[in-house]
């Protein structure tokens, strides 16, 4: 009836793993209580779960992002606390526990915090940076949030109920296939990148169609913010690149379930296809986190620089550049495979070139700063302190990509400080500038900026703590994934790590406190205009926070920075001679059902609980059924409505909030100068 | 593979100097041992100097961005900076041409060096050297490692012995999931799978012993899964010979069977003798077609049971 479910799935086996569970199930409970609590069941249900509006899914993606990024530091802290003390001695874990966590720390970093915070700050800002009243499919952009989270909510579940895996966040087979990991980890492991794959997946197309048919009038190519063109650039990638890794997991999850030899060893099995099906969605992943963070800290340099972009045409060649060529060099993630050196040299060789295109960006950033008045909101800081450490990363990643080098440095603790040295920086602190610099847009008012400021100075410093001893410890030969240790030379270098955690653990207070104290006196720092820091993009022209259908009227588009040239021009802030009636997506409780449908579906896999399996999959596909054949998705918004929220907006705003656009004379009005079109 | 020394020499002494200035400097940090920094072959010592060269090559454009940024973001900043101010200045071709073509030449040197070195240092190659090759087979186990000598017919579990002045080549397999191969100290890694073969060559410079290790992680017997590699002078090398070959026991098939089960921080152990073409019988375990069995030995590797 279960499967093999049974009572010793609850881990009651150590202490360890028991208060993990407690602490999941502790943190659920308080959750459910503190709803019930307030009250709050309702409102939850029928205005956040069920709305289909991108603003409020992409605020959805960023808590979910957020809550996961405290589970996977929770995990990188245990690590290095176990390695800090593991010399000669078990530490206080034991191996197989040790495993559990650094794979459901890369896991939980890459799918459910990288992935579920830029979707949803694209989701949140895409939209209204080119001027669209939402996605071009609300409703399935429900059900990515969902199938997304459901994703998530498996691996916290394995936390309470079995196992997770030991297999790694790239989960190689042959070991992570039913010979050498017989458990249930693996499974949990496969099922939540499957469901949230498709999650993905969906979200991809979704942007690319909303990008490419929802732009506003004058809304060229060519004038596209440059976090819109990331947003488009990833789009493609994740369209591309995650049904490769759907495939890879239905491949293993078949070796693993019905006995298949996709990836086994003997039997015809082969597990170097599998490095190169998961690589050659891992490496475009690495973009797909990385560019959404570019694109938000080209936004960011220009607002406070006070400038404008500089370079914005090869800014966009340079990410269409590292686009398509991240999908030519996969093959660098297994230089050691015994690949030929003709083959092994074409893909160091394709490797460094998309330097190139990423030093572009760098240098182009900084020349945007060059003659500009800079200000260092939290968000500029974090990008600042960016383009110094992602330098360093960029090299060592160059170092890397020298095969002959590659084969002393695979890994390595230098591997592992190579990659956390693009993604803390590289995406992270792009996501935290972009939490800082669009949070007011979210909510209606700003985030305290002596926390921001606080949070990222204990970043910066817990990063290089962290991360540069395990520069030199691989230098010293300490592999990857070592639960414990022989060499008494590591250990100083290992508990300096364990520092910078710590370091790193202050800043996520700090962010924590930054959200507290900034929510209590939100009175006291209202974004009454839209418009807090004087930005340049069409984000900047709708309410904070926005109005269910972001434009009244959809704006017409002259420049690249396309607000700013209506501030300048005084057409900013001004009613239109009449409002017209909006059409707007109906909300919809299938998109969490069939979140908690699919999560159902994948728990009953990995429990090998088939009439559930059965079931679930029965039960989707009537939720389908009844989406598809709904014919009443849409209501309309009376144009009498919209007129009375715009009136009450623009009657907040007092001269007084705006901003003074005197500085960028002579461009403006005052010069009588016209504006060049960049089209 | 022959490494031109005469080039070499000169940025070897130039490195190394260097490093040991450093280190000077950072004593009691440990990193005088590090052997991926002070390495004891010719392998790794020429994949180290490539990673200096590379690391330099790209100080031309990784400094002047560091530099110029924290300057810019000095000099321009609002309160008081002193730099003048354009808001609508966006491009300029002169700035543009310089940070992609700069770049760009940067990795057209550097993809050079790539091609070369890449081919230079194939791990495959056989090292060019006026002694014979010493050929050692390597088997990846749960979590120990084998070695097979096929010269001396002994074998040895978690211990590879060599002799320092001949060039050493391993022919590498798993009887288990994926492993790596490494000697940090003599130079890179392959990987170790199941029913492949890959190989590593391999050099020291003088006797002397070296840790060696499976970097892939392979389970719960990871962490001690490493080795001593003892590059041994000519009469320690015979010494080491008749040490094991006095040795009773012999890994046959049923012994083989017996030390494949997993087991964890092995003891270093050593065989006189071993099954047959032992090496090629663990290989052909994983291939589509195992039988007919020759012998029992060959059916008891190949079924992995008796």
């Amino acid at each position: 009836m279960l499967g093999r479910l049974t009572i010793e799935a609850i881990p009651l086996y150590s202490w360890v793993a028991m208060g993990g569970a407690a602490v999941t199930v502790c943190g659920g409970l308080a959750v459910f209580l503190l709803i019930t609590y307030l009250r709050a069941w309702k409102v939850l249900w029928t205005d956040w779960l069920t709305s289909v509006d991108h603003k409020k899914i992409g605020i959805m993606y960023v808590v979910l992002a957020l809550v996961m990024l405290v589970r996977g530091f929770v995990d990188a802290l245990m690590m290095r606390a176990q390695q800090a003390i593991a010399l000669n001695s078990e530490g206080y874990l034991p191996p197989e526990h040790f495993e559990q966590i650094f794979s459901s720390h890369g896991t939980i970093m890459i799918f459910f915090v990288a992935m579920p915070f830029l979707t949803g700050l694209i989701n949140i800002i895409v939209p209204q940076q080119i001027g669209a009243r939402d996605v071009a499919f609300p409703f399935l952009n429900s059900v990515s949030l969902w199938l997304t989270a459901a994703g998530a909510g498996l691996v916290l579940v394995s936390l309470v109920v079995g196992k997770f895996s030991t297999a790694g966040w790239t989960g190689y087979p042959p070991y992570s296939g039913v010979e050498f990991s017989p458990g249930v980890g693996v499974d949990y492991w496969l099922w939540a990148l499957i469901v949230s794959g498709v999650g993905s997946t969906a979200s991809g197309i979704n942007f690319i169609v909303t990008i490419v048919k929802n732009r506003c009038p004058g809304m060229t190519y060519m004038r596209m913010p440059l976090f819109t063109w990331t947003a488009l650039c990833i789009s493609v990638l994740i369209a591309f690149a995650f049904p490769a890794l759907t495939v890879v997991a239905a491949q293993l999850t078949l070796d693993r379930t019905l006995g298949f030899h996709f990836f086994t060893n003997g039997d015809g099995g082969n597990m170097m296809l599998f490095a190169n099906l998961i690589w050659i969605w891992g490496h475009p992943e690495v973009y797909i986190l990385i560019l959404p963070a570019f694109g938000i800290f080209s936004e960011v340099v220009a607002t406070f620089s006070r400038k404008r972009l500089f370079g914005y045409k090869s800014l966009v060649y340079a990410t269409a550049c590292i686009a398509i060529l991240s999908f030519t060099v996969w093959l660098h993630h297994f230089f050691t495979m015994g690949s030929s050196a003709n083959v092994n040299a074409v893909f160091g060789i394709a490797t460094m070139i998309i330097a190139v295109p990423t030093g572009v960006k760098i240098f182009d950033w900084m020349f945007t700063m060059y003659r500009g008045r800079i200000e260092f909101h939290p968000s500029m800081v974090y990008t600042i302190g960016f383009m110094v450490t992602f330098v360093i990363g960029g090299v060592t990643g160059v170092l890397l990509a020298l095969p002959p080098a590659d084969y002393l440095m695979h890994n390595s603790t230098f591997l592992v400080a190579h990659f956390h040295n693009m993604l803390i920086p590289g995406a992270l602190f792009g996501y935290f500038a972009g939490l800082n610099y669009w949070f007011p847009k979210a909510f209606g008012f700003k985030l305290d900026a002596k926390w921001g400021i606080r949070s990222f100075w204990f970043w910066f410093i817990g990063f290089y703590l962290a991360f540069m001893p395990l520069y030199v410890l691989g230098f010293m030969g300490m592999s990857r994934r070592m639960e414990h240790y022989a060499d008494p030379n590591w250990q100083p270098y290992l508990i300096v790590a364990a520092l910078g955690a710590l370091c790193i653990l202050c800043g996520i207070i700090c962010i924590a406190v930054q959200l507290y104290v900034s929510a209590k006196n939100w009175g006291s720092a209202r974004d009454v205009t839209g418009d807090p820091w004087n930005g340049r993009t069409l984000d900047w022209a709708t309410s904070s926070p926005p109005a269910p259908y972001n434009f009244a009227v959809l704006p017409e588009v002259r420049d690249v920075d396309a607000f700013h040239d209506m501030k300048i021009h005084g057409t900013a802030y001004r009613p239109p001679a009449h409002y017209e009636d909006i059409v707007m997506p109906r909300k919809s409780g299938l998109g969490p059902i069939i979140g908690a449908v699919a999560f159902v579906l994948g728990f009953a896999f990995v429990w090998y609980i088939w009439w559930l399996v059965a079931l679930s999959l029965v039960l989707i596909l009537i939720c389908i059924g009844i989406r598809a054949c709904d014919d009443d998705t849409d209501f309309v918004m009376p144009a009498a409505e919209v007129a009375r929220i715009e009136a009450a907006h623009l009657a907040q705003i007092t001269p007084v909030d705006m901003h003074d656009m005197r500085d960028f004379e002579p461009r403006g009005a005052a010069s009588g100068t016209p504006l060049a079109g960049r089209a | 593979m022959t490494i031109p020394r005469s080039i070499l020499k000169n940025s070897n002494h130039f490195w190394t100097a260097g490093l040991l200035g450093i280190c000077f400097l950072l004593q009691g940090c440990g990193i005088s041992d590090a052997p991926i920094l002070f390495p004891k072959g010719p392998v790794a010592l020429a994949e180290r100097n490539l990673l200096f060269t590379a690391f330099a090559v790209m100080m031309i454009v990784a400094l002047p961005a560091i530099v110029l940024t924290l300057y810019f973001v000095w000099r321009y900043r609002r309160d008081g900076g002193k730099g003048a101010y354009t808001p609508d200045w966006d491009s300029s071709w002169k700035i543009e041409s310089v940070v992609w073509l700069v770049p760009a030449a940067i990795i057209v040197v550097l993809g050079t060096l790539v091609w070369q070195s890449t081919h230079r240092l194939d791990p495959y190659k056989e090292l060019v050297s006026d002694q014979p090759v010493f050929r050692v087979q390597a088997v990846a186990l749960d979590w120990k490692w084998l070695f097979l000598y096929p010269e001396l017919g002994v074998a040895s579990v978690n211990e590879l012995a060599f002799p320092a002045d001949r060039p050493l080549s391993i022919e590498i397999t798993s009887d288990t999931v994926m492993n790596s191969l490494m000697i940090p100290a003599l130079g890179g890694q392959i990987y170790a799978m199941a029913g492949m073969r890959s190989e590593l060559n391999l050099l020291a410079d003088e006797p002397g012993v070296f840790m060696g290790r499976n970097t892939m992680y392979s389970g719960d017997g990871f962490a001690d899964q490493h080795f001593k590699a003892h590059a041994l002078s000519g009469d320690g090398f015979s010494s080491w010979k008749d040490k094991v070959a006095e040795e009773t026991a012999k890994l046959d098939a049923e012994t083989y069977l017996q030390l494949h089960k997993q087991s964890t921080a092995n003891p270093v152990t050593y065989y006189s003798a071993y099954e047959t073409d032992l090496f090629n019988l663990i290989l052909r375990k994983y291939s589509p077609i195992v039988g007919p069995y020759e012998s029992k030995a060959a059916e008891l590797i190949c079924r992995g049971a008796a």
